[in-house]
């Protein structure tokens, strides 16, 4: 079976959006030759939908603005769970990486003076995206993209291959990673378009495949999102840190039904847009918890001055953290305040002028026009929160994107865990992007490079067992009948977001993740039987199959952890543990396969598939606690973090 | 608030040929075209290939041809037709077919690579570019580009003529060249590269005879033939014609 076209490369990265994209540039700069695979086009990854902005404490708008105040409102919005050197290292960077871009040709929205412009956002104390319109994810995976073709000009003016040194595999789908004892040794993936299976043999590999949102019914993800790094990496023998944390964006669209969970960007707020119930009431000024009440203004009247003088005013409720926002819109729905469709109204038509919100906003105002018939500059939008991004991930060292465990294993990129606590500010995942990606492609070049004498190898064995596993969709009508009929990959996919929408949502009961790990241990065991038709070229049905072992995978990851955290924090929250509690303050959950030998696809339904591991965090650095009032510290800390 | 069943006519076949294959299937209130190809993924047809990503008109994935149109599958919303109307979706035209709704568009990576990078300036740090929002502006309307390729397929110059592939970019990169000539900080000139000359001499500009056909199924609204075209065309002849305006162009960027 084991004629499987095979490939040498120095460093393979795993994702072409914005962490992969920026790996494989340092990578190919310091002179490792850099594959690139990705599942769509190139060009066309997720990060192609960010709207917002970039997080960068540049100081063009307000000079107040500098990396330790950015340190600070990271650690905040994650509520000091972060990988506190993870948000030193990007804040400190995040300004290079930005500045950066501009010489590979992006055009950011400019101040008077001819600066990047910053607009504000929820969680950050001054001005600080850096964007383009509400368009800035494409504008950085376009500027990435054009880059990667720069350097592939310039080899192919030394070299007449403009593939020799950096290529991109499009249309590709890696299903595991291979390895030559505890080291790395390559990827085994398919071609989309051919079903053709492929080697690329490395001695690095980054892995960049971005989130886990399909697993949720109501998401702003595409289907790329189904999880794949972080199975790839948890089969691979790395565990995954925190997978309880995950962030619902408390403005999707909330109708038509067929674009439920589609974004509304924060933007809207941060420009202006409020938040009201079916009353109109501006409702946000009822959910300011006790840990920023000096930080939010407390009238109307006091936030709306704060657009044109933040300096003297405090900003306004609807730009606090993400998760604050999430639940206080779910609990205005729970008590019958609700709009129509099950959301909250979201209004700029009675905040700005209409050529205004579609200058500021037009991906919006289009959004809105085309899907939903509302013209956003005459009438309010109707919003509710849907799954937006994972702060769980895989456990990297903060310095270089190391996963651990695994020698010659990095990530990064929303895949990577730790950055952002249990709660992502806006903004702070391009970033993140950036200043990762590039530590991550640093440092596997180097590791890569550093390799002398004879690379490890991906034995045939590996890769025969990763084509039958790849295989099995085909043969599995007919075998073993007894088993139960086939199943269609369609439906398991429908029934595993209905569970996790349901049972480990946005407020998660002990019962419901009880009854969501028995659910997904029989979804387990059918995904076994899942059957498709047809043949292997191009076949959206066979690709869905394979791609639930992952989503199995990690749903399984969120809901033991979610289940094991007993309080609530940024994007865990729990009815029964209503309160965050500093004991739990510096716990880090992690989650490892508990039979690495076992290929996972083990048939045994009731037994879990993963082990979850507490360990305690590194304390954080004296001289960056000393960024924070003692008076604030109390709020997070535990008692012997403080005194220490 | 209802649901109907609809017609369609989804083209099913790969590079050895294939033809138009009848459904019935249900549609609900505020569906897209892209809905119905996944209930029919999901119900009748799990193996009909279609390419698609965000779902939100921003990766330019889902390109198609409905009822003969380029569109996004994604944006086409089923209240615009007739309930009675048989909708017939098929491949993009202009690009070989893969299998069922899946092109292959090699074509515009290839072109893509022809057009050489932004040219930093020289002596201008990172953190140290200045440009006025009026001197950005042009770019980035033709930065909004989501590449669709949807203005590549339907522009006749290479719609039905293989041939003119080689020579032609295509209207996407076409524009990119523009985009890039008027980068307030690109010094492509500088370092020897005449934009406006390759546009026409390498880039094929000289084929467009601005029918204005990409400017009207551009999802982003770009107005390609007027704004990046024309205005190339215009410089570029100037640049190739009139030996006078060229140098003086030269002289005054020097001082
Ligand atoms: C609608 C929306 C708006 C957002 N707006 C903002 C914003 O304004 N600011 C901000 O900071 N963040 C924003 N975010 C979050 C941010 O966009 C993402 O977190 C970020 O883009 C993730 O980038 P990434 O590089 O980690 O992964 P992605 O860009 O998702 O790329 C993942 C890549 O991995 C590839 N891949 C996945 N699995 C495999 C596999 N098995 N084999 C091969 N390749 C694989 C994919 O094809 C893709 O190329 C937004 C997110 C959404 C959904
Ligand atoms: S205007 Fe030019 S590029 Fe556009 S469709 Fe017509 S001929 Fe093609
Ligand atoms: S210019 Fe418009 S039609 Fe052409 S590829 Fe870009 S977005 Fe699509
Ligand atoms: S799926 Fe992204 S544009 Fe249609």
């Amino acid at each position: 079976m084991s004629v499987v076209d095979r490939q040498k490369w120095d460093v393979v990265v795993v994702g072409a959006g914005g962490a992969g994209l920026r790996a494989a540039i340092e990578a190919r700069e310091r002179g490792a030759r850099t594959a690139v695979i990705c599942k769509s086009l190139f060009g066309k990854a997720h990060t192609v939908m960010a709207e917002g902005g970039i997080a960068a404490a540049m100081g063009n708008v307000n000079s107040g603005d500098n990396w330790q105040v950015h340190f600070r409102d990271t650690m905040r919005g994650g509520k000091f769970l972060n990988q506190w050197r993870m948000a030193e290292l990007h804040a400190q960077e995040a300004p290079q990486r930005v500045w950066e871009l501009e010489t590979w040709g992006a055009l950011f929205d400019r101040t008077k003076d001819g600066r990047i412009s910053q607009r504000n956002f929820g969680g950050h104390e001054y001005p600080r995206l850096a964007h383009v319109g509400d368009r800035t994810g494409l504008e950085l995976i376009r500027t990435l993209q054009q880059k990667i073709v720069a350097l592939q000009q310039e080899d192919f003016a030394e070299t007449g291959d403009y593939e020799s040194r950096l290529k991109v595999f499009q249309e590709c789908t890696v299903t595991r990673v291979l390895k030559d004892g505890d080291e790395v040794s390559g990827v085994f993936g398919y071609e989309r378009e051919s079903g053709r299976f492929f080697v690329l043999e490395a001695p690095a590999v980054v892995i960049a495949t971005g989130g886990i949102g399909k697993s949720f019914k109501v998401t702003s993800n595409s289907w790329e999102y189904t999880g794949d790094g972080h199975a790839l990496a948890l089969l691979a023998g790395a565990p995954l840190l925190n997978m309880e944390f995950v962030q619902f964006h408390p403005t999707g669209m909330v109708w038509p039904p067929s674009v439920k969970g589609i974004l509304v960007t924060e933007s809207v707020r941060g420009d202006g847009g409020v938040l009201r119930n079916s009353e109109g009431k501006r409702f946000m000024f009822d959910y300011v918890p006790d840990v920023f009440k000096e930080k939010y203004a407390q009238s109307e009247e006091e936030a709306d001055r704060w657009y044109d003088d933040p300096d003297h005013n405090r900003r306004p409720p609807e730009l606090l953290p993400r998760d604050e926002v999430a639940r206080a819109i779910n609990a205005e729905v729970k008590a019958g305040r609700g709009s129509p469709h099950g959301g909250v109204f979201l209004d700029v038509s009675t905040r700005m002028p209409a050529e205004v919100v579609k200058r500021r906003l037009p991906s919006m105002y289009h959004q809105f026009k085309e899907l939903a018939d509302v013209d956003i500059t005459a009438e309010p939008m109707e919003v509710g929160p849907t799954c937006h991004y994972v702060m769980g991930g895989i456990a990297v060292d903060s310095d270089s994107a190391a996963a651990r465990g695994v020698p010659g294993l990095f990530a990064a990129g929303e895949v990577a865990g730790g950055m952002h606590g249990s709660n992502r500010l806006g903004g702070n995942s391009l970033s993140d992007l950036l200043v990762f990606g590039r530590r991550a492609g640093w440092h596997a070049a180097d590791h890569a490079l550093a390799r002398t004498g004879a690379r490890p190898h991906a034995d045939d064995a590996q890769v025969d067992a990763a084509a039958a596993e790849a295989l099995r969709p085909f043969s599995a009508e007919g075998e073993e009948p007894a088993d139960g009929p086939p199943e269609n990959p369609y439906t398991l996919h429908q029934e595993l977001q209905q569970t996790m929408n349901d049972l480990v949502g946005i407020i998660r009961r002990e019962h419901e993740m009880r009854q969501a790990l028995e659910k997904l241990a029989e979804l387990r065991a059918r995904a076994r039987r899942a059957g498709v038709e047809g043949h292997r070229q191009f076949n959206p049905g066979w690709h869905l199959a394979l791609d639930l072992r992952n989503m199995l995978l990690v749903s399984e990851c969120v809901a033991r952890a979610a289940l094991e955290r007993t309080e609530s924090r940024g994007g865990h929250t729990r009815e029964d543990h209503a309160a965050m509690d500093r004991a739990w303050r510096n716990v880090n959950l992690l989650c490892s396969p508990t039979d690495p030998a076992g290929g996972f696809a083990a048939a045994d339904a009731v037994r879990g598939q993963i082990t979850l591991t507490r360990e305690t965090t590194e304390p954080i650095r004296p001289d960056l606690l000393a960024l924070f009032e003692k008076e604030e510290l109390v709020k997070y800390l535990a008692e012997e973090e403080l005194y220490e | 608030m209802s649901s109907y069943e609809a017609r369609f006519r989804v083209w099913r076949g790969d590079v050895d040929g294939g033809g138009l294959e009848d459904f019935r299937v249900e549609v609900n209130d505020g569906e897209v075209v892209l809905d119905i190809i996944h209930r029919l993924q999901a119900t009748q047809a799990p193996d009909l290939a279609v390419r698609w990503n965000c779902k939100a008109g921003k990766c330019g994935s889902c390109s198609a041809e409905i009822n003969g149109h380029p569109r996004l599958l994604c944006m086409t919303r089923m209240s615009v037709f007739d309930r009675e109307e048989t909708i017939t979706v098929t491949p993009l035209r202009a690009f070989p077919v893969i299998r069922d709704l899946v092109t292959d568009v090699g074509f515009n990576y290839t072109k893509a690579r022809q057009v050489p990078a932004f040219v930093p300036p020289a002596g201008v740090g990172p953190g140290e570019y200045r440009m006025t929002q009026e001197d950005v502006d042009r770019s980035q309307e033709f930065r909004k580009c989501i590449e669709c390729f949807l203005c590549q397929d339907t522009c006749h110059v290479v719609r039905d003529h293989e041939e003119n592939k080689q020579a032609f970019a295509g209207p996407r990169f076409l524009m990119r060249v523009a985009e890039l000539d008027m980068h307030p900080l690109d010094a492509a000139e500088e370092s020897g590269l005449d934009r406006k000359r390759t546009a026409q001499d390498e880039h094929g500009l000289g084929y467009c005879n601005i029918t204005k056909c990409c400017t009207e199924v551009c999802p982003e609204g770009i107005k390609i033939t007027d704004n990046a075209l024309i205005p190339l065309k215009e410089r570029a002849v100037d640049r190739k014609y009139d030996p006078l305006v060229w140098l003086g162009n030269k002289i005054r960027r020097r001082s």
